[in-house]
């Protein structure tokens, strides 16, 4: 009988990524209605210390694989070393971060233990006694709420800042366990890090954006001084990583990341259907345009009519005084 | 070198979704065009071709009009397309790459490239599928590829950088923004791709059941979301606005 809900716990550098925790905070309430146990999935290199945290969010046990050929995510070595894991306690349910290594990991995973997998969720509840997952598709315009009845573990990830975390102060119990990560065919060669000071985009609270209206890459200055008042991440639309004055890591939208922040500024976007794909789940959405027919005007909470030059400087001097 | 492109056809971007009457997707008056990660996908099998030889093979499952997107990737000058067709089966991600694995078994492949991820109900999971299927490595979401005898070094776009990756072929490759441009089909490749083979399987001719194609996951109801309602256009002077705004977001948004 397949029994525990799991969660993977990622982590980048010592650092537990906060998507993790907000897996958890949900996944408590799951674990409980279904009177499951929550487990956390911590894997690395000497990463066992972090684990304390994962119970303060919901873990009641957290499973830690250490290995020296782990210290470095490869898409081979993780999934070696969980599916083993996942043979061994047979969980009903693996949950996992909608992020680059999620993705890349839930993929593999799920074919490996042939079940089913549902991608970048909103939502999650149970019915009928089995977790029901809700995922939007064809860029938002629809969405499909699906379950995998059948095949265990069942497998889902979240989009990240979709739940909240919450902390109780448990402690988890922490139990090692040695399984082989195997033949990792992937040979890292280089890892370059952009050094940002800024939040991961996907998971930041707040989001600034710029567009065409933008005119230059040394224009984007003025959206990070706002961005670093808020302690927010800078975003753009597709016009401006066309235009070079950006990289495509910073698009926004169906060919670009999904942001679900709690404030995305748009700042010179028309608000194009394949933009909003990508930032229409925001809770609040502000608008600076100083075309008032934009189309970002009509899904936009809060909007002003007006040149971005004239009106952000402006807004950050405000908001400086306000959160000082 | 055997080049293979997992490709897909999608809806257009565009596309206005409506339910039908069973409450499903509604397939009716759709635009269909080739998913965008996937022409990144065959403009690089075509550049690999280019520095050596091969042939570039693309693969899809789906229904007859898929023929149109298969066809166009013959026209930017891949040398034959397979099409299986899997209309009206119910698959999942894990169904269709059990397809795509068995149709890709019977061509043979050294470089297996795909989409990372299908814009319309995709997932970014059936190419990782594939690769679990016929065992073997995949690197996903690339932005540079070199292919040096039977090693293939790859960038791929890693959560705040990029990392560089070596992996030994025969492997499987997803293509994300920044691969390559891809390129427009010439007047002669249009001619040309008419006369290319297009080979239709059907799912017995993989040898392939329905139960090893059963569905993991099911759906259970699709439903489209509200619109977003227009908010409140802020009136005055910018700086005044700007202020208005500020106190707004920290006082009844609440999100400062
Ligand atoms: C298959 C496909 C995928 C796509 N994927 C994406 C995607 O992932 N992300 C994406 O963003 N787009 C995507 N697009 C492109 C999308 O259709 C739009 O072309 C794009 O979003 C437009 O970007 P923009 O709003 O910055 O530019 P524009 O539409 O040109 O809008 C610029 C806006 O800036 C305003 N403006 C100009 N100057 C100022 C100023 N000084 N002050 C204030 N306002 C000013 C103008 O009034 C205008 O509204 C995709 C398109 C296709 C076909
Ligand atoms: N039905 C299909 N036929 C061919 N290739 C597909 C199909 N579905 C998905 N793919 C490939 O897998 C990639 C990822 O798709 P998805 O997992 O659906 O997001 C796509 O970009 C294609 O390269």
């Amino acid at each position: 009988m397949a029994k525990g809900i799991w969660v993977f716990a990622e982590q980048r550098e010592g650092q537990i990524k906060k998507v993790t925790y907000e897996l958890l905070s949900e996944g408590r309430q799951m674990a409980d209605q279904l009177g499951e146990e929550l487990c956390a999935v911590l894997v690395g290199k000497d990463v066992a210390e972090m684990a304390g945290s994962l119970g303060e969010y919901g873990a009641d046990k957290v499973l830690v694989v250490e290995n020296e050929a782990l210290e470095n995510y490869t898409t081979d070595g993780y999934t070696n070393a969980i599916a083993e894991l996942i043979r061994q306690n047979e969980p009903s349910a693996f949950l996992l971060g909608c992020t680059v290594t999620g993705r890349d990991l839930a993929a593999q995973l799920a074919q490996r233990l042939e079940t089913g997998l549902m991608t970048d969720c909103t939502g999650m509840e149970i019915a009928d006694g089995q977790l029901v997952f809700t995922r939007p598709i064809y860029a938002g315009k629809a969405t499909v709420r699906a379950a995998c009845p059948e095949a265990r573990p069942v497998m889902a990830t979240i989009r990240p800042n979709t739940f909240v975390a919450v902390a109780n102060a448990k402690t988890a119990e922490v139990v090692k366990a040695a399984v082989d990560p195997g033949n990792i065919r992937q040979v890292i060669k280089d890892i370059v890090r952009q050094i940002s000071e800024r939040p991961e985009l996907t998971e930041a609270d707040i989001v600034i954006s710029g567009g065409r209206g933008i005119k230059s890459p040394e224009n984007f200055k003025v959206l990070e001084e706002l961005a670093d008042v808020l302690g927010g991440a800078v975003g753009a639309s597709r016009a401006a990583v066309d235009a070079g004055w950006i990289s495509h890591s910073y698009q926004v939208g169906q060919t670009g990341k999904t942001v679900s922040p709690v404030l995305y500024i748009a700042c010179g976007i028309s608000g194009a259907i394949q933009h909003l794909a990508g930032m229409s789940s925001a809770k609040c959405i502000v608008a600076i345009n100083k075309d008032e027919e934009a189309n970002i005007f009509n899904v936009a909470d809060y909007g002003i009519v007006g040149d971005i030059f004239d009106i952000v400087p402006v807004l950050t001097e405000e908001l400086k005084k306000i959160t000082a | 070198m055997k080049y293979v492109v997992l490709l897909k056809q999608v809806y257009d971007t565009e596309t206005k979704i409506t339910l039908d009457a069973n409450g499903t997707i509604s397939n009716s008056g759709i635009t269909l065009i080739m998913n965008p990660y996937d022409e990144y996908a065959v403009e690089e099998a075509l550049r690999l071709k280019e520095k050596g030889e091969g042939e570039v093979t693309v693969v899809s499952a789906g229904g007859q009009q898929v023929q149109d997107a298969l066809r166009q990737a013959l026209a930017m000058g891949a040398d034959k397309a397979v099409l299986v067709d899997s209309e009206g089966a119910d698959l999942d991600e894990y169904a269709t790459a059990i397809i795509l694995a068995k149709a890709i078994e019977n061509i043979g492949f050294d470089v297996i490239l795909g989409g990372f991820r299908a814009i319309d109900d995709g997932s970014a999971q059936v190419a990782g599928r594939v690769a679990e299927i016929l065992k073997v490595p995949v690197v996903n979401v690339i932005t540079k590829l070199e292919v040096e005898g039977s090693q293939a070094t790859a960038t791929r776009e890693i959560e705040g950088g990029s990392e560089v990756v070596e992996v030994s072929l025969p492997a499987v490759f997803t293509a994300q923004k920044g691969l390559n441009e891809p390129r427009y089909p010439s007047m002669k490749g249009i001619m040309k791709a008419k006369k290319k083979p297009m080979d239709k399987k059907t799912l017995a001719d993989l040898g392939l059941d329905n139960d090893q194609i059963a569905a993991r996951v099911k759906p259970i109801s699709f439903s489209l979301p509200e619109a977003r309602k227009a908010g409140r256009v802020i009136p005055g002077e910018p700086g005044q606005a700007a202020a208005e705004l500020a106190k707004l977001l920290r006082e009844e948004a609440k999100v400062i």
